[in-house]
Parts: structure tokens; C-alpha cells; sequence
């Protein structure tokens, strides 16, 4: 039976972590993240886990790779800035193909920025963030039942993919309070983590080798190519959107996470006054939605606004998607600042004419 | 008459050619490794984690499971292993650039939590793979290719001493310093590497020996000339011996 409970979000994701499975964690104390790591100092020893305070954040995700290395699952969350510092690490454990989830609760930059909500890390979580070649499965929640949801999947694509899972999420759904439903546990590990993982080298007869380094550039390349082979995959396997009063909208906006529970309202209300507009809603970022960007008409769509807490960074997935024949427009609040239901359907209400 | 055979490979040594440099002392120090993995037979639940730099490879010479790491940043990764499983033996082997210079701040919070980890130290007073340039340990006067008239005090600070510095910490459990440069010195280097394997075998908490070591190659001497190098000019400022033992082995 699953359980019923009035969550903060940030406590939300941690227990669901911990229900997905997930024993270990290692992070830094960061705002406005830090009930994540607090919960689970407490939440993680009545499990028979472990919850381990690095010196920085680039000391976690190290961590995270070591424990990763055992093929249990593990993660870190953090929150901008502190996501910045892990980008060495999370493409070693890109490049070493170890499953684990980074939960980034982003806040407003560049610099030190702020603390409060924002979404211009999108580039930084979808384009990498880190050196080479390497991508990041991407889930980005909007309501906290989906961020619970999601937490669950990011595990376990992670151990599908060998690769790391980052959960995105803002600084607003780190601290509302909603009521969430969990499921039972998954796994605690790999399936096949005896094939691949530390500690079973007596089992196998053979030690496990965990590394990214590839001296050899033939050796290099293929390595390369093997992991664009696991990223073509989740393009193929992996994109989850939400179409939103997309019948017959002339109007259509894309917007992700918390950006898009705020539109959502907007749309309502204009829809009532006979408006006709509807959302396309990434859910993984990457693999970003292209398909439905693409499927749209010039003949029936008359303009797409992109909303979101940046100074535009997911509107450049929009533009790939829908190319040139339909005419692409912003509205961003930014530095901790969410555009409001009012702005938006004013946006909306300019383009209705 | 039968054969006795005297000398061979340890068993947790790979049976592959190393890559090291002539007169380069890794090579001792990884058999170390290797004879106390063996005679402790702990190879099957023994996890190593490389550093950056020469000794990166090592992950090629010794037969246990093993990590390559970040650069400095091999005190994390095997915190957290064997946190996740405490039923394993986890070491790390770093160079003075890895451990002293990028991976100070992982080295002492690991020491400092008392992680159940033994680390290898190498300190050749240089960074080697990147060509020679300045390490933390670098002598006063050495020269190194980014301090080409010889370390300078008011420049570039003084040599640091690890082995020390962490002894002041409460939680390491055993602290020592050892030199592999020259054949005199090899046995007490492994019985450090012994005791501070043991050491986390019996639960003790962290473990590190420092080996003093040669590079000719980027020190620009003979092999010979860099184990006398070794003698005359480290082991003065970095003086050989226990700087902790776990407790109820303290004599004087």
C-alpha cells in the first residue's frame, strides 16, 4: 500500500531516494538544497545505509564515484554552484559508465548568484558541464508527485544506461509542501553489478577495472563511439513530454518544471475565455522532445513563447525542433524571480492579438 | 637436486611490463604493495585506487579490483567504497602532486574522519608525468622545470611535510615514513606498508606511509646519483620513522 504524506520537496526526493533504493549519500551543505542531505543523515542509518559529509562538493561526487564503483546505488544532490564544482567528476563517472543520481536544485547565478529558484543551469545540465563527449540523462520534475516519480526512474535508468542521472529541479520545489505517494523499494543495486562492480573479484575470477582513462586514440575513439551508441539509445528509448490543452492550440508554450505548473494556470484561465493555447512540457530535458516541436504546423500554430526562469537557454531546443517556419518568442524572469500566472497570460493575451 | 625458488612475482602483481623509468622506484614500491596484499591474502577483497601521474597505471600492475580517480581526489573515492563495503581492504597510492598539492583537502578530511583506507605515498620531492615541474615537496634550492633557479622560500613557500601534518590529526591510526631509494632501506619501507595494511585489517582506522622516492629522469641524474640524492638531501628534512602507531602498540 503505498503512503500518503505532506512533504517539503527536498525531504520528498530524499525519501524517495531512499524508497527507489538508494543507501548511500555523499554531499556538501549548499542552499536551497540542504534538507536533502539532512534528511538523509537521519533517514539513512535506519536502513543500514550511510550518509557521509564530504569536505566539498568536489570530494562528494568523487565519493560518488567510489561508491558507484560497488554497483549499489548511490547519489549526491547539490545546487547550482555546487554542481559547477562536480563537473569534473560527474564526467569521470560519465566516462567510466557508473549509474548513480545527482539531484541538482538549481538556483540563480552566474557567480555566487543567489538562493533562490532559477533555471539557468538547463545548458549546464543538458550540454554537459563537464569536458568530452559525455551526456547526463536529464528528468525534470514539475509538481513534487513527479519529482518522486522521477526519482525512482533516475535510478533506474541509470543501471540501464551505466551512466549518471541528474534529477533537475529549482529552489521552489526543493521547499513547497505538497502531499506525495511513494512506491515500494526497487532494487538496492545493479542487476549485474557482479559483472562489472568492485568486490566480487573472488565470484568472478576476474578484478573490475574502474577508469575513464583511454591513452590509446583508437582505443579512445571506440570508447567514445560506444557511448554515443548508449546516448542515440536514450534519444531513442527515453523522451518524456507532456502535451498540455494541445487540441487545436494556435498558441503553444514550452516550459519545463516549476515554469511549466505556473503556466499551466495560465493556460486555464485563457482557455475559459476561449483562447486557444496549449504547452509542450519536457519532462527529460535530455533527450530533449524534438518530435513534438517538430510535428507542429505553421498552418494551425501561430507562435510558440518559450517561459522560463533563465535569460532563455531551453528556448535554443525549441529553435532545433521547430525550425524556421514558426515564429519562436521568450518571456524569462530570472535571479530568483518566477514569471507570474499574470505575466504569462499577458504574453499570451499580446500574441492572441 | 630440487629447485627452491627464491625470488618471483607476487601473485597480486601483474605478469605485464611497467612502464616506469629506469631507476624509477615505483616499481619497488608497488611490489610492496604486492608481497603484503599476498602474504595478508587479502587479493580477492582488496580495492586500489590510482592517482594521477606516473603512477596512474599501477591499475596495470596490481591484481585487485581498482579504481582510476580524479586527480587528488583518490582519498574520496575510497572513503566512499569502503564505506559501502566495510568487508573490503581499500588503498590508495598517490604521488606529492596527487596527495599534497590538487588532493590536500581530501587527504586530511579522509585522515581526519578516521576513514578505514591505507594510503601509499610516494614523495619524489617533483611532478613527474607532466615533466618535472615544482610539487609541494620540492626541496629548497631543488630545481624543477617551473622554479628553474631552485626553489625559493619567499616564492614559492617551503617543502611540506604530510607525514607530519597529519599526525597531528586525533584520528589516523598509524603514520609513517619510509624510503624505497635504496636496497638498506626497502625492508622497513614494507614493514611500514605491513603494519599499515594490518592496521585496517584490525579496524584500526586510517593508515599512511610516505616513501621517499627517486625520479632521475626529471631530477636530470643517473639512478645511482638520485638514491644517493635521496640519502643525502630528503631523508634530512624529511626524517624516516613511526610518526603514530595505533595505541596499544606506543613504546617508549
Amino acid at each position: 500500500m503505498a503512503d500518503r504524506m505532506l512533504m517539503k520537496g527536498n525531504e520528498a526526493l530524499a525519501e524517495a531516494a531512499v524508497r527507489a533504493g538508494c543507501k548511500y549519500f555523499f554531499g556538501y551543505p549548499i542552499t536551497p538544497q540542504n534538507e536533502i542531505p539532512e534528511y538523509m543523515s537521519r533517514r539513512l542509518p535506519e536502513v543500514g545505509g550511510v550518509y557521509l559529509q564530504a569536505e566539498s562538493e568536489v570530494a562528494s561526487i568523487n565519493m560518488v564515484f567510489g561508491g558507484a564503483g560497488t554497483g549499489k546505488r548511490v547519489m549526491t544532490s547539490s545546487s547550482s554552484p555546487g554542481i559547477s564544482l562536480m563537473a569534473e567528476g560527474i564526467s569521470y563517472l560519465a566516462g567510466a559508465e557508473l549509474p548513480c543520481v545527482i539531484m541538482n536544485i538549481v538556483r540563480g547565478g552566474p557567480g555566487l548568484g543567489g538562493i533562490l529558484p532559477a533555471q539557468s543551469d538547463y545548458f549546464q545540465a543538458t550540454r554537459g558541464g563537464g569536458h568530452g563527449d559525455y551526456r547526463l540523462l536529464v528528468l525534470a520534475p514539475s509538481t513534487l508527485q513527479e519529482g518522486v516519480d522521477l526519482t525512482t526512474l533516475a535510478f533506474e535508468l541509470a543501471e540501464k544506461y551505466h551512466n549518471p542521472v541528474m534529477i533537475l529541479g529549482d529552489g521552489f520545489m526543493g521547499q513547497m509542501m505538497e502531499a506525495v505517494e511513494f512506491k515500494e523499494p526497487s532494487s538496492t543495486q545493479s542487476a549485474d553489478a557482479e559483472e562489472w562492480a568492485i568486490g566480487y573479484m573472488g565470484k568472478r575470477g576476474k578484478r573490475a577495472l574502474v577508469k575513464s582513462l583511454y591513452l590509446d586514440p583508437e582505443e579512445l575513439e571506440q570508447h567514445n563511439h560506444k557511448l554515443q551508441k548508449k546516448y542515440d539509445a536514450m534519444t531513442q528509448n527515453e523522451v518524456r513530454y507532456e502535451s498540455y490543452q494541445m487540441e487545436g492550440a494556435e498558441i503553444v508554450l514550452a516550459a519545463y518544471g516549476t515554469t511549466a505548473r505556473i503556466a499551466r494556470s495560465a493556460i486555464m484561465n485563457l482557455r475559459r475565455e476561449g483562447i486557444p493555447v496549449g504547452m509542450i512540457r519536457p519532462i527529460t530535458v535530455f533527450p530533449f522532445p524534438y518530435a513534438p516541436f517538430e510535428n507542429l504546423s505553421p498552418k494551425s500554430v501561430k507562435e510558440i513563447l518559450v517561459v522560463e526562469m533563465s535569460m532563455g537557454q531551453m528556448i535554443d531546443d525549441v529553435k532545433i525542433g521547430v525550425g524556421k517556419d514558426i515564429p519562436i518568442s521568450f518571456f524569462g524572469r530570472c535571479g530568483g524571480i518566477a514569471p507570474s500566472v499574470k505575466e504569462i497570460e499577458d504574453q499570451i493575451r499580446k500574441i492572441a492579438g | 637436486m630440487s629447485e627452491v625458488k627464491i625470488f618471483e612475482r607476487p601473485k597480486s602483481m601483474c605478469d605485464v611490463i611497467t612502464h616506469y623509468c629506469p631507476g624509477c622506484t615505483h616499481g619497488v614500491a608497488h611490489r610492496l604493495v604486492a608481497e603484503v596484499i599476498d602474504e595478508l591474502g587479502i587479493q580477492e577483497r582488496t580495492f586500489g585506487v590510482a592517482p594521477v601521474g606516473c603512477s596512474v597505471f599501477i591499475y596495470n600492475y596490481i591484481d585487485t579490483d581498482m579504481y582510476e580517480a580524479a586527480h587528488g581526489r583518490a582519498p574520496a573515492v575510497a572513503s566512499a567504497a569502503k564505506r559501502v563495503r566495510p568487508d573490503m581492504i581499500g588503498f590508495t597510492y598517490q604521488g606529492d602532486g596527487d596527495l599534497a598539492s590538487i588532493g590536500m583537502a581530501e587527504i586530511v578530511h579522509a585522515a581526519n574522519r578516521g576513514e578505514h583506507i591505507t594510503v601509499i605515498f610516494i614523495n619524489n620531492a617533483i611532478y613527474g608525468m607532466t615533466g618535472g615541474q615544482m610539487a609541494p615537496t620540492t626541496l629548497l634550492e631543488q630545481k624543477a622545470t617551473t622554479c628553474p633557479f631552485g626553489r625559493e622560500p619567499r616564492v614559492n613557500g617551503y617543502p611540506m611535510r604530510v607525514a607530519e601534518m597529519l599526525a597531528t590529526l586525533a584520528a589516523p591510526a598509524y603514520i609513517a615514513r619510509a624510503c624505497v631509494a635504496k636496497p638498506k632501506y626497502v625492508a622497513k619501507a614494507k614493514e611500514a606498508v605491513r603494519k599499515a595494511f594490518q592496521t585496517q585489517i584490525d579496524g584500526k582506522g586510517f593508515s599512511l606511509v610516505e616513501l621517499l622516492s627517486t625520479c632521475p629522469t626529471n631530477w636530470g641524474m643517473r639512478p645511482v646519483d638520485a638514491a644517493n640524492w635521496v640519502e643525502e638531501k630528503m631523508i634530512p628534512y624529511y626524517p624516516l620513522g613511526e610518526l603514530k602507531v595505533p595505541d596499544q602498540e606506543v613504546t617508549n
